[in-house]
């Protein structure tokens, strides 16, 4: 074995190219190169990835921190607050801010937000901010603190001004705890909602169990199908595909909404039971607008995903391999589970990964199908970004739902392994 | 290259055709409710909009308009010009200073001369929005599908013993946590200061729960007749509307039941930033007038805004089914009737809704 690296003492002069540089150094240099360029050529695509990708992410991520609406638009409010940290009703200066603060905020036509911001905590501050305001631009001059209690006494709670303690913070992970059923009470100690009002914890851990009962239906109905798909003669498999990818070129919506009157109380499934006689027709079998309409629809559209990815691995998967198996007197299962198995894993990776992170994500089939024990996670997402307009809520919905496929991708890889897994 | 060339002067060609036949001709996005209220817009105010101004209207179906504003507007793409919303989101949305102020001194004045501002119902006005349509939240049944006493009172609807079956709630708190006060018995004055307690929205959702696993949930207004009609539910509450184009274009035997409606406005807005402001408001200015708000009543039960209109309401369509009785403001109609209050709504949507979404997805 030639020692490119150290010379030899007494031997003669290390390798070198043709025109003297030492072989290392050229080859170094040469690999340099063809990285740099190997770079150039996936530049493009790593900007539109970031730009398109990462920086609305990173956006996302900053919004579920950002709370700068009370302190942009209630500046002596929370100069103060922050001279004065400690809990409970303020003294004149503190009211005297406040009504300088909301006299500017109804001119600026901003009251409104302040209202909704503190009303997220605090219901019935909307319409106290508001006439509050419409009041503060009367007010000549001090005693404030009795002016204001005079319009309210709504002011003199200290609850009221914990909230716009906390909602005078520019960046808060109050919203993260709302997130997981958390608030902050009267004493500022954080605590758990009310029972009632939790939802949050349970939504994720309905959202996380169905996509991956969901990934394994897909993955029980899916291989069976693909391993068919790629074991029979070109021109089966062939039209067979064709059956494979038509619903996948299909809309969505008419995916779903055919479920809908395939499984509903009244559909045609129902029919049929009721006309063999199967079952009552007082006892009908709720398939929709429920968890099993949810799991039903969801596992038929995403099968493809599983599908595929399935199919290409097992092409690639010489049959000479369970031949050999079973000439040297393996019994079909055992070839089955010892030979073929072990080497449809990747696609099984692939295929299963692929599932469960598209279910996760599953808003509009939930949404039509699922009623109300088969709502997931982003239909809350959805609801405080058009209904509620909570944003910041949202946003940190969306990050605990990264952070938490984020975790489980890297127990897959932990287990399983990244590079184990091929999508053809 | 000749090839080339007969390309190059066919997009031409094109480009010129297409911006000779757009000089001066503007366009509209409005975006409404779709089904049998979009129609009856698209017949009462589009069409003789464009008729009379030949500008064009883009029409858009959501199933709530106001969803997509705040990401429209923040992301400063705004693509719609002209919403139709419910009254508690135009008041939410004009707070947050989502919409463009609208001055209500332009809007026409009535046929006697009477100036807007006085024209229009009380609150049908507000900075940012100016109403066409009072509707109202009903309940309906399938006629054919009760035999015996027939429902008669909001008590009926949360009765599954005397009337079993499935019910149709549309998914929100707001108004069930209103007709679920009222079929527990609570004076319609009464609701909302009930509502305002812990108490009272514990005995709302009491009510709820004793249909819990009856109901069918639905989003769409065109999905409350579409129940009905396909059997999934025995009952179910409707945009008033949506049951009277059932019954009177279809001939659905669908019944209203008005005892303890919820009444609320549609009003128009333009979103901040909207690319045709100033067409949007002829539009308005147009679509409220007088004869329009009262052509409107030709295509579905929805009462006009202004008083001035009243007279005006005829016939339906049809030429023979009178539209008065059907309006949700008819005097025999107004007996347990509710009119949405929005400031209750701006104050406790956040926790109400949250309480709500709760109760929904738990088992």
């Amino acid at each position: 074995m030639t020692n490119l690296d150290k010379p030899n003492k007494g031997e003669s002069a290390l390798l070198t190219t043709a025109d003297g540089t030492p072989l290392r150094k050229a080859l170094a240099r040469a690999m340099r190169r063809a990285r740099i360029n190997a770079f150039l050529l996936v530049a493009p695509l790593l900007l539109f990835v970031v730009v398109t990708f990462a920086v609305p992410i990173g956006q996302m991520l900053y919004l579920s921190i950002n709370n700068r609406v009370f302190s942009d638009y209630m500046p002596r409010v929370t100069a103060y607050l922050k001279v004065h940290p400690e809990i409970g009703v303020p003294c004149e200066d503190g009211f005297e801010a406040l009504a300088l603060d909301l006299a500017a905020a109804k001119k600026n036509r901003t009251i409104g937000r302040i209202g909704t911001r503190i009303n997220y905590d605090r219901s019935g501050s909307t319409s106290l901010f508001k006439s509050g305001a419409r009041k503060a631009v009367k007010f000549k001059g001090p005693p404030y603190k009795e002016k204001f209690l005079n319009h309210s006494e709504d002011w003199g709670e200290p609850y009221l001004w914990n909230v716009m303690r906390r909602a005078s913070q520019a960046h808060t992970l109050d919203f993260y705890a709302a997130a997981l059923d958390f608030k902050y009470d009267a004493n500022g100690e954080l605590v758990r909602v009310e029972p009632e009002r939790r939802i949050y914890v349970m939504l994720y851990q309905r959202t996380f169990f169905l996509s991956a009962l969901i990934a394994g239906l897909c993955l029980l109905l899916g291989f069976p199908i693909a391993h068919l798909l790629a074991t029979l003669p070109l021109r089966y498999s062939n039209l067979l595909m064709i059956f494979v990818l038509l619903p996948f070129w299909t809309s969505l919506l008419v995916r779903t909404t055919s479920w809908i009157s395939l499984l509903q109380s009244q559909g045609v499934l129902n029919d049929l039971l009721v006309a063999i006689g199967i079952i009552n027709n007082d006892g009908r079998i709720q398939m929709m607008y429920n968890q099993y309409g949810t799991i039903i629809a969801m596992t038929h559209i995403l099968l493809p995903f599983m599908i595929l990815p399935l199919y290409s691995v097992m092409k690639t998967i010489s049959p000479s391999y369970m031949r050999a198996a079973r000439s040297l007197g393996a019994a079909p299962i055992t070839a089955f589970i010892k030979v073929y198995f072990p080497q449809t894993v990747p696609g099984i990776g692939a295929g299963t990964l692929l599932v469960f992170i598209l279910a996760i994500g599953y808003y509009i089939t939930p949404a039509l199908v699922g009623g109300s024990s088969g709502e997931l996670i982003s239909n809350q997402i959805a609801f405080h970004m058009q209904k509620s307009l909570n944003w910041s809520l949202a946003a940190a919905l969306g990050a605990l739902l990264l952070f938490g496929v984020l975790g489980l991708f890297w127990l897959y890889d932990r287990l399983i392994g990244i590079d184990n897994m091929r999508f053809g | 290259m000749k090839m080339l060339r007969i390309l190059a002067s066919t997009a031409l060609a094109v480009c010129i055709s297409l911006s000779a036949a757009n000089a001066g001709a503007g366009e509209i996005t409005v975006v409404s409710w779709g089904g049998a209220y979009g129609n009856s817009q698209v017949e009462a105010y589009y069409k003789p909009w464009m008729a009379k101004t030949g500008h064009k209207i883009k029409s858009v179906d959501a199933p709530n308009p106001a969803d997509p504003i705040k990401a429209q507007v923040t992301a400063g793409n705004v693509s719609m010009d002209v919403a139709d919303v419910e009254y508690s989101d135009a008041v939410r949305y004009c707070d947050e200073g989502l919409l463009e102020t609208i001055d209500v001194t332009q809007l026409p004045p009535a046929p006697d001369g009477t100036p807007a501002v006085e024209d229009f119902i009380e609150g049908a006005l507000t900075d940012c929005a100016v109403a066409s349509i009072v509707w109202s939240t009903v309940f309906a049944y399938d006629s054919t599908k009760i035999s015996g006493a027939k429902p008669t009172t909001i008590a009926d609807l949360f009765d599954t013993k005397k009337f079993p079956g499935k019910r149709g709630l549309r998914k929100g708190a707001k108004p069930n946590l209103e007709m679920a006060l009222m079929a527990d018995g609570v004076p319609a004055g009464d609701v909302y200061k009930l509502l305002g307690t812990k108490a009272g929205v514990k005995r709302a959702f009491a009510k709820l729960d004793t249909i819990k696993k009856d109901i069918v949930w639905w989003e769409a207004g065109a999905q409350a007749p579409q129940l009905l009609a396909d059997g999934e539910v025995t009952m179910t509450t409707a945009y008033n509307g949506r049951i009277f184009n059932a019954a009177a274009k279809e001939n659905k035997p669908f019944v209203v039941v008005w005892d303890g409606q919820i009444l609320d406005f549609d009003l128009y807005v333009i979103p901040k930033g909207a690319p045709n402001k100033a067409l949007a408001l002829e539009f308005i200015k147009f679509a409220t007038d007088t004869q329009r708000l009262a052509d409107q009543s030709k295509y579905i039960a929805y009462g006009p805004a202004r008083k001035s209109s009243a007279p005006f309401v005829g016939m339906y369509q049809d030429g023979k089914t009178k539209m008065a009785p059907h309006m949700p403001t008819a005097p025999e109609n107004m007996k347990n009737a509710l009119v949405n209050n929005f400031e209750f709504w701006a104050d406790h949507d956040s926790e109400l809704n949250e309480r709500f979404n709760a109760w929904i997805a738990g088992k």
